[in-house]
C-alpha cells in the first residue's frame, strides 16, 4: 500500500459523506413536502391563507416567504453602507494602524454573538427605543427585525470585504498614486473595481446568511402569519414560524412547515447560485 | 507502513476491550439504578409539575424528567413511544384516539385557569364582558378607552392607548382552552375563528410559548393576552374579571376553578370545563391530563418501567400531590375526578395482566 493511495480513499470517503448528507437532508425534506403541495400545489406557494385550526386546515406559505425576503433586502440595505465603509476603513484607510485593529476585533466580536443574546437586546432595549420613536404595533414587525438582522450579518459582509481589499495588489494601488490620484480616486477607480467580485460575494453571504436566520426574528417580529402591508407591519418569516410551530405540527400541518423548510432550502440555494453567476460575470 | 497496521490494530483490540467492560458496567448499574421517568408535553401545568416532580423524586428516589414542549409535542412524543408518558390540556378527540398506534388513557392531574391578562398601568379590577372580550379578540376594538369598555367599568379611567392582543405563536394546550371559551360565548367567534390548539388569529401578534406571552404582556404597555394563572401571578401581571354563565363577573381564584369542576365527570374524564353552570365558577378552567398507553409493555419497556409509570401516577393524583397544587395556584382535582383517575389507572396493563391492584 502507498500512502497517496490511503490519503486518496480517506479524502474521497469523507467527501462523499458530505454529499450523502446534503443529498439526504434534500431527500428528506422533499418527502416530508409531497403531501403539503399534494393537497394544495401550487397554491402553497401562492396562497396568503395560513389557517392551521381543525377542519379548517389550509396552508399557504407566501406571507413566510414574503416576511423572509423583505427582512433580509432591508436588513442588507441598512447593513451595506455600514460594512462597506467599515471595510473600507479597515483594509485601506487605517490599515494596520491599532484603531483599525481594535475596530476588527469588535467586528469579529459581533459576529460570534448568539442569535438569542442579539434578540434579547432587541426586545429589552432596542424595543423600547422604537416605541419611543413613534414606532407603532409596541416595536414589534418588520422594521425591528431588519435592524437586529442587519447587526448580525454587519461582521460577515465587514470581515469578507475587508479581507477582498487587502488583497488588491499594492502595485495597481501605487501606480494610480504615482499617477497623481487621491486616496478616493484610488478607492473608486482601482480598489472597488477590482475587489467588486468579492465585495459581492461577501454581500450574498450575509444575505443568505439573512434568509436563516430564526431565534432573534422570532422574538421582534410579532409572528403574526400575514402579508406585511409595510415596514412597521408585523409579520414572520419561513425559519421563524418553523421554529415556532414544529413542536405541535403533526399530519399536514408537519408536512406543511417541511414544505416551507424545503422552499427556504430552495430560495437558499438560488440566491447562492445566482451570486456565483455574477461572481463569474464581473470577474 | 507496518507500524501503522500494528498501532490501528492494538487500538482496535483495546477498544474492543474497553467497550466489553464497559458493558458489563452498564449491566451492573442499571440493575442497582433507580428508575428514570421521561415525559414531555404542556406548558400551562409545568410549573405544578416541576414541584411535585421534584418532590416525588426526594420521596421515591424514581427520577423524572419533563420536558415542557407543548401539549401536541406530549401527543406526538407519546406516538412515537419517546416517553413513558405525554402530558396535554386538550384531550385527544375519538378520531385522534383511533389514530393512536395503540389505546390511550387520559389521566387527569390538575385544574387550571386560563387568565386574560393586560398591562395597563394604574388600572386595577378590569372587567370584562362576553361581548367586550368578543370584539377585542376579532379586532373591533382597538383602544383602551373605547366607550365599550368604558362603560363596563365604571370609576375606572382608562388609558388612550392601542390594545395589542399577544397570543401563541406555537401550537397550545392554553390556546385551546381559551378558544373552546370564545367559542361557547361568541357565535361570530365561532364562526370565524374557532377552536383549536393553533389558529388563523384575526389580530394581533405571537410570542412563544407560555413564559414567552406572559413576558411580552409583562414589557409592553396596553398589552392584553391569554395565559396560564400561574404565568400571570408569578410575574404580577394584573388579569381581568370575566363573566361566567350565570353573568357574574369572577376572579380567577381556586375556589373559583375548582367551582367549574363540580358537575358530572364522564368515565374517561374527557371533558372540557369553560363555560361551567356553576354560578361561582371561574369560567375559562380546565384540566390538564397526562396521557398513558393502555398496555404498557411496548418498546422493550421492562415491568419495572411501567410499574413505576402507573405507580407514580397514582402518587399524582393522591391527597399528596394533590395539597400541593395550591402553592402554584392551581385548584386540586375534585374527589369524583380522583377516584374516575384512579379506576382507570387500574385497567392499565403489562403484558394483559394489571399492574395496579
Amino acid at each position: 500500500m502507498n500512502s497517496d493511495k490511503i490519503t486518496k480513499a480517506v479524502l474521497l470517503f469523507s467527501s462523499l459523506i458530505i454529499l450523502f448528507v446534503a443529498g439526504g437532508i434534500l431527500f428528506s425534506l422533499v418527502q416530508g413536502a409531497i403531501p403539503a403541495f399534494k393537497n394544495f400545489g401550487l397554491k402553497f406557494i401562492f396562497s396568503n391563507n395560513w389557517n392551521p385550526t381543525e377542519g379548517k386546515e389550509n396552508y399557504g406559505a407566501l406571507p413566510f416567504i414574503a416576511g423572509t425576503i423583505i427582512t433580509s433586502v432591508v436588513a442588507l440595505l441598512i447593513s451595506l453602507p455600514l460594512s462597506f465603509s467599515a471595510s473600507l476603513f479597515l483594509g485601506e484607510y487605517f490599515r494596520g494602524t491599532k484603531m483599525a485593529k481594535v475596530l476588527g476585533m469588535m467586528v469579529d466580536l459581533l459576529a460570534g454573538i448568539p442569535s438569542i443574546v442579539y434578540g434579547l437586546w432587541g426586545f429589552y432595549i432596542l424595543r423600547p427605543v422604537l416605541i419611543d420613536l413613534g414606532l407603532p404595533n409596541q416595536g414589534f414587525g418588520i422594521f425591528t427585525a431588519s435592524i437586529i438582522l442587519a447587526i448580525m450579518i454587519i461582521p460577515y459582509a465587514t470581515s469578507l470585504s475587508t479581507e477582498i481589499i487587502t488583497m488588491v495588489p499594492n502595485e495597481l494601488k501605487e501606480a494610480a498614486y504615482s499617477l497623481g490620484a487621491t486616496k478616493l480616486e484610488v478607492i473608486t477607480n482601482v480598489i472597488v473595481p477590482t475587489a467588486r467580485s468579492g465585495i459581492v460575494a461577501g454581500y450574498i453571504l450575509s444575505f443568505g446568511r439573512a434568509l436563516g436566520e430564526t431565534m432573534a426574528i422570532t422574538m421582534l417580529i410579532g409572528n403574526s402569519n400575514v402579508i406585511p402591508n409595510g415596514l412597521f407591519s408585523t409579520g414572520n418569516t419561513m425559519a421563524s414560524v418553523i421554529a415556532n410551530q414544529f413542536g405541535e405540527a403533526e399530519g399536514l400541518k408537519l408536512s406543511a412547515l417541511i414544505a416551507v423548510g424545503l422552499l427556504l432550502f430552495l430560495i437558499t440555494g438560488i440566491i447562492n447560485a445566482l451570486g456565483k453567476f455574477i461572481i463569474k460575470k464581473m470577474a | 507502513m507496518k507500524n501503522l497496521v500494528t498501532i490501528i490494530l492494538v487500538i482496535f483490540a483495546l477498544s474492543s476491550c474497553n467497550s466489553s467492560s464497559n458493558k458489563k458496567g452498564n449491566e451492573k448499574s442499571a440493575s442497582s439504578k433507580k428508575v428514570t421517568l421521561t415525559a414531555a408535553g404542556a406548558t400551562f401545568p409545568m410549573p405544578y409539575y416541576n414541584m411535585v416532580f421534584k418532590s416525588y423524586t426526594s420521596e421515591t428516589g424514581t427520577l423524572l424528567t419533563y420536558g415542557g414542549i407543548g401539549s401536541g409535542g406530549g401527543i406526538r412524543s407519546l406516538t412515537d413511544k419517546v416517553v413513558d408518558f405525554g402530558a396535554t390540556d386538550a384531550f385527544l378527540s375519538d378520531d385522534k384516539l383511533s389514530k393512536m398506534p395503540a389505546e390511550v388513557v387520559h389521566i387527569p392531574t390538575v385544574l387550571g385557569a386560563v387568565v386574560i391578562a393586560y398591562n395597563l398601568p394604574g388600572v386595577e379590577g378590569l372587567k370584562l364582558s362576553n361581548s367586550l372580550l368578543e370584539k377585542i379578540f376579532m379586532g373591533e376594538i382597538t383602544k383602551w378607552n373605547h366607550p365599550a369598555i368604558k362603560s363596563n367599568n365604571a370609576g375606572i379611567s382608562l388609558p388612550d392607548m392601542d390594545i395589542t392582543f399577544i397570543h401563541r405563536s406555537d401550537g397550545s394546550g392554553t390556546t385551546y382552552i381559551f378558544s373552546d371559551y370564545m367559542t361557547k360565548i361568541s357565535t361570530k367567534w365561532a364562526d370565524k375563528v374557532g377552536k383549536g390548539k393553533s389558529l388563523l388569529w384575526p389580530v394581533g401578534m405571537g410570542a412563544k410559548g407560555s413564559p414567552g406571552v406572559a413576558g411580552t404582556i409583562k414589557q409592553t404597555e396596553g398589552a392584553i393576552g391569554y395565559i396560564g394563572s400561574e404565568y400571570a401571578f408569578a410575574l404580577k401581571i394584573k388579569t381581568a374579571k370575566v363573566q361566567n354563565s350565570s353573568g357574574n363577573y369572577i376572579e380567577p381564584s381556586i375556589e373559583s376553578v375548582s367551582a367549574a369542576a363540580q358537575g358530572e365527570i364522564p368515565a374517561d374524564t374527557r371533558i372540557t370545563l369553560t363555560n361551567s353552570a356553576d354560578p361561582n365558577s371561574y369560567p375559562i378552567s380546565g384540566f390538564t391530563w397526562i396521557i398513558v398507553y393502555k398496555e404498557q409493555s411496548y418498546n422493550g419497556r421492562s415491568k419495572e418501567q411501567a410499574l413505576a409509570t402507573v405507580t407514580f401516577l397514582e402518587w399524582l393524583v393522591s391527597e399528596k400531590a394533590q395539597s400541593q397544587a395550591e402553592k402554584v395556584h392551581y385548584a386540586p382535582l375534585p374527589v369524583a375526578a380522583v377516584e374516575k383517575a384512579k379506576s382507570i389507572l387500574r385497567t392499565v396493563t403489562f403484558d394483559g395482566a394489571k399492574l395496579l391492584e
